[in-house]
């Protein structure tokens, strides 16, 4: 992977030290909230419900040991143990006192990391397929694309006061794990005529006002893609709504302005920007490139894997559930899901990432991804290992075989942690998955995707999730709104909105008829929620959801 | 014609700590709701507002929040503030943990 350079490791002391500085002219009384609100924002740090919150980037979502072992010890040194991952391939810090900020930074700085952009309108940490490097799928390795665009895009003088937050991803696959359709720029490698190059989206993005992404170019050469994104971002720069927080974002000002006339003016602030990079950045992309070369995958048999998948059937419901298939011959993408039946999505403990870490630097070359579905990946490890990781990670309460299922529920904080929240949806998801693991129905459920926002920003995706349950304030009360048959994929959809919502006693029973709407009305048991959605549309799941309730309701 | 003023408590996060924090009777900061002021005249509670928010070496955040007079002071009247003068749901911790919450 990536290592910082001289100059990227004195560019984050420099940051570091002028945050302490500006910290403690805070605490001393010289700036005032005011004027230290932006400057606290530009280096992650919150003001939350109950406490700060720190907000660390994990570009494109890759971490080696000795990163995962240093965010366990800001969890336990200055946290309260634990730390929560999110759905930007950030983790979070829920309880940081302001003058223990500035060491947290110097902590993450030694193990070359930070939380610059991680807020703000500028250009945010920039994701990637978790499956990076690893996928059997793939065209080629997103990461050092994610990289290039991460040391462009950080503190780039003119991208620093945009007109609204900007985000982008990057996918290396057909199959998009990056949901790119619903980001400021989705990039897609792709091949054509054996070239690389990339297929440009622009104008996705959830919230308040959900847009699917459009193509912008359908191929842009290599060479070309800093230049390009240049001309995209400063198109927008120019147009964005700044009048209108609400209207700021790229998609606002694509819809408004239509995909044809933004692509004109993006091709002609390309043809004037193209010049300008004079193939500096080709040369450290090559350099870049090297950095992320495949580890040496080792040749051996898998014998010890066939016979615990013949012989423990824990173990095989945990690798047909968890395990996805790798590009090495002999190796598989372990995912650890830590997402078990209760617990808040997303959270991990201190012992937690450091047993994650060892596994990773025993048997996974040292590398270890955080997923936008709020898990953490193994990307690389050989199947006769499994069995061993498997054991390893049972002890820690990490071996819930739920990836994709019904419990492995993506939650943003909500009104638990988050000042912006308009309801909770940690508790929701907690007892989604209690009550499903319950029933023992969620494997015969099969493919199912949970998304759960405590407010219209979206950060838990519910747009998206073939589930989607947005959790809003109505007259005081908490209220929850639920969608269905959105899409995450590269068929990505947003789902349609049932009807009124539903209030907080009530949700867990309501998503409950859903799930038994489905179960009735699939064809068999291969075709999957989504699947039978898009057969037979929302009317029996409308029906299933309203009818039957008032039918309870007038027993 | 303009609402009528329902009772409020002044609160805010501390400065260092970043905990909610209520405004009291002596004109100190407090963690538990239940020690905060209860303002019933409007007046009153505005000129509170200003002193409070005056603080800004203490305080961040200042805002008046609806409350309602009970046996053990003033107690939240929205979920929000409920939330947080308890601490979050999925693990005891904040207030919940510290002894801070009567209710």
């Amino acid at each position: 992977m990536y290592n910082y350079n001289e100059f990227d490791t004195a560019f984050v002391q420099e940051r570091n030290r002028q945050f302490r500085a500006q910290v403690e002219r805070r605490v001393a009384g010289h700036l005032t909230e005011d004027e230290f609100k932006p400057l606290r924002l530009m280096n992650g740090v919150y003001l939350q419900l109950h406490a700060y919150m720190l907000r660390v980037a994990i570009p494109y979502g890759t971490l080696n040991s000795r990163q995962m072992n240093q965010l366990a010890l800001l969890a336990e040194k200055w946290d309260k143990g634990y730390g929560h991952f999110t759905t930007r391939q950030n983790i979070q810090y829920n309880w940081p006192k302001l003058p223990d900020l500035p060491d947290m930074l110097d902590a993450l700085a030694e193990v070359e990391m930070h939380a610059i952009q991680t807020s703000g309108n500028t250009i945010r940490n920039v994701t990637a397929d978790h499956f990076a490097g690893a996928a059997a799928d793939e065209v080629a390795d997103p990461r050092p694309v994610a990289e290039l665009i991460r040391q462009w895009s950080t503190d780039h003088p003119e991208f620093q006061f945009l007109p609204r937050k900007f985000k982008i991803a990057v996918t290396g696959s057909e199959n998009d794990r990056a949901v790119i359709k619903a980001h400021d720029i989705g990039l897609q490698v792709v091949e054509q005529d054996g070239e690389i190059g990339y297929r440009v989206i622009v104008g996705g993005g959830l919230g308040r006002t959900p847009m699917i992404g459009k193509v912008l170019r359908d191929y842009l050469p290599e060479q070309d893609l800093l230049p390009y994104l240049e001309a995209v971002v400063s198109v927008w720069n120019l147009l964005g709504r700044r009048d209108n927080k609400y209207k700021a974002r790229i998609k606002i000002t694509v819809h408004e302005h239509g995909i044809d006339d933004i692509r004109a003016r993006v091709e002609e602030n390309f043809a004037r920007i193209r010049p300008t990079f004079g193939g500096i950045d080709q040369e450290l992309f090559q350099d870049i490139k090297t950095a992320f070369a495949p580890p040496a995958f080792r040749q051996e048999n898998t014998a010890v894997f066939e016979t615990a998948y013949k012989t423990d059937p824990i173990f095989r419901s945990w690798v047909d559930t968890n395990i996805a298939p790798h590009k090495a011959d002999g190796y598989a993408i372990a995912q650890i899901s830590i997402k078990a039946h209760g617990q808040t999505p997303g959270d991990a403990t201190a012992d937690q990432m450091r047993v994650m870490a060892g596994l990773a630097e025993k048997y996974g070359h040292d590398e270890l991804r955080i997923s936008h579905e709020q898990n953490v990946i193994l990307p690389h490890v050989h199947k006769s290992d499994l069995p061993a990781i498997h054991a390893e990670l049972k002890k820690a309460g990490l071996a819930t075989a739920n990836i994709g299922l019904i419990s492995d529920i993506i939650a943003c904080p909500g009104m638990d942690y988050c000042a912006l929240a308009t309801a909770r949806s940690i508790p929701v998801a907690q007892q989604i998955a209690n009550r499903f693991d319950e029933l023992k129905l969620e494997h015969d459920i099969g493919d199912m995707k949970i998304k759960i926002s405590g407010c219209i920003n979206a950060c838990g995706h519910h747009h998206v999730g073939h589930i989607g349950i947005l959790g809003l304030d109505r007259a005081g009360v908490e209220n929850y709104q639920i969608t269905l048959g959105g899409d995450a994929t590269q068929d990505a959809a947003i789902g349609d909105r049932t009807g009124p919502g539903f209030a907080y006693d009530e949700i867990v029973p309501a998503i409950e008829r859903i799930v038994y709407a489905y179960l009735d009305l699939r064809e068999n048991p291969a075709e999957s929620f989504l699947q039978t959605y898009r057969r037979v549309g929302l009317a029996p799941f409308k029906s299933a959801l309203y009818e039957q309730d008032s039918a309870y309701a007038a027993e | 014609m303009a609402r009528a003023f329902t009772p409020k408590v002044i609160t805010a996060n501390a400065l260092i700590e970043g905990d909610v924090v209520y405004l009291d009777a002596n004109g100190a900061w407090t963690r538990d709701l239940a020690e905060a002021e209860l303002f019933t005249d409007e007046a009153v509670a505005q000129e509170q507002l200003l002193f409070a928010e005056a603080q800004t070496e203490v305080v961040v955040g200042v805002y008046l929040a609806d409350a309602v007079a009970s046996a053990n002071g003033p107690e939240p009247t929205h979920f929000r503030e409920d939330f947080r003068r308890t601490g979050p749901s999925n693990y005891n911790h904040g207030k919940q943990a510290e002894g801070l919450v009567r209710a």
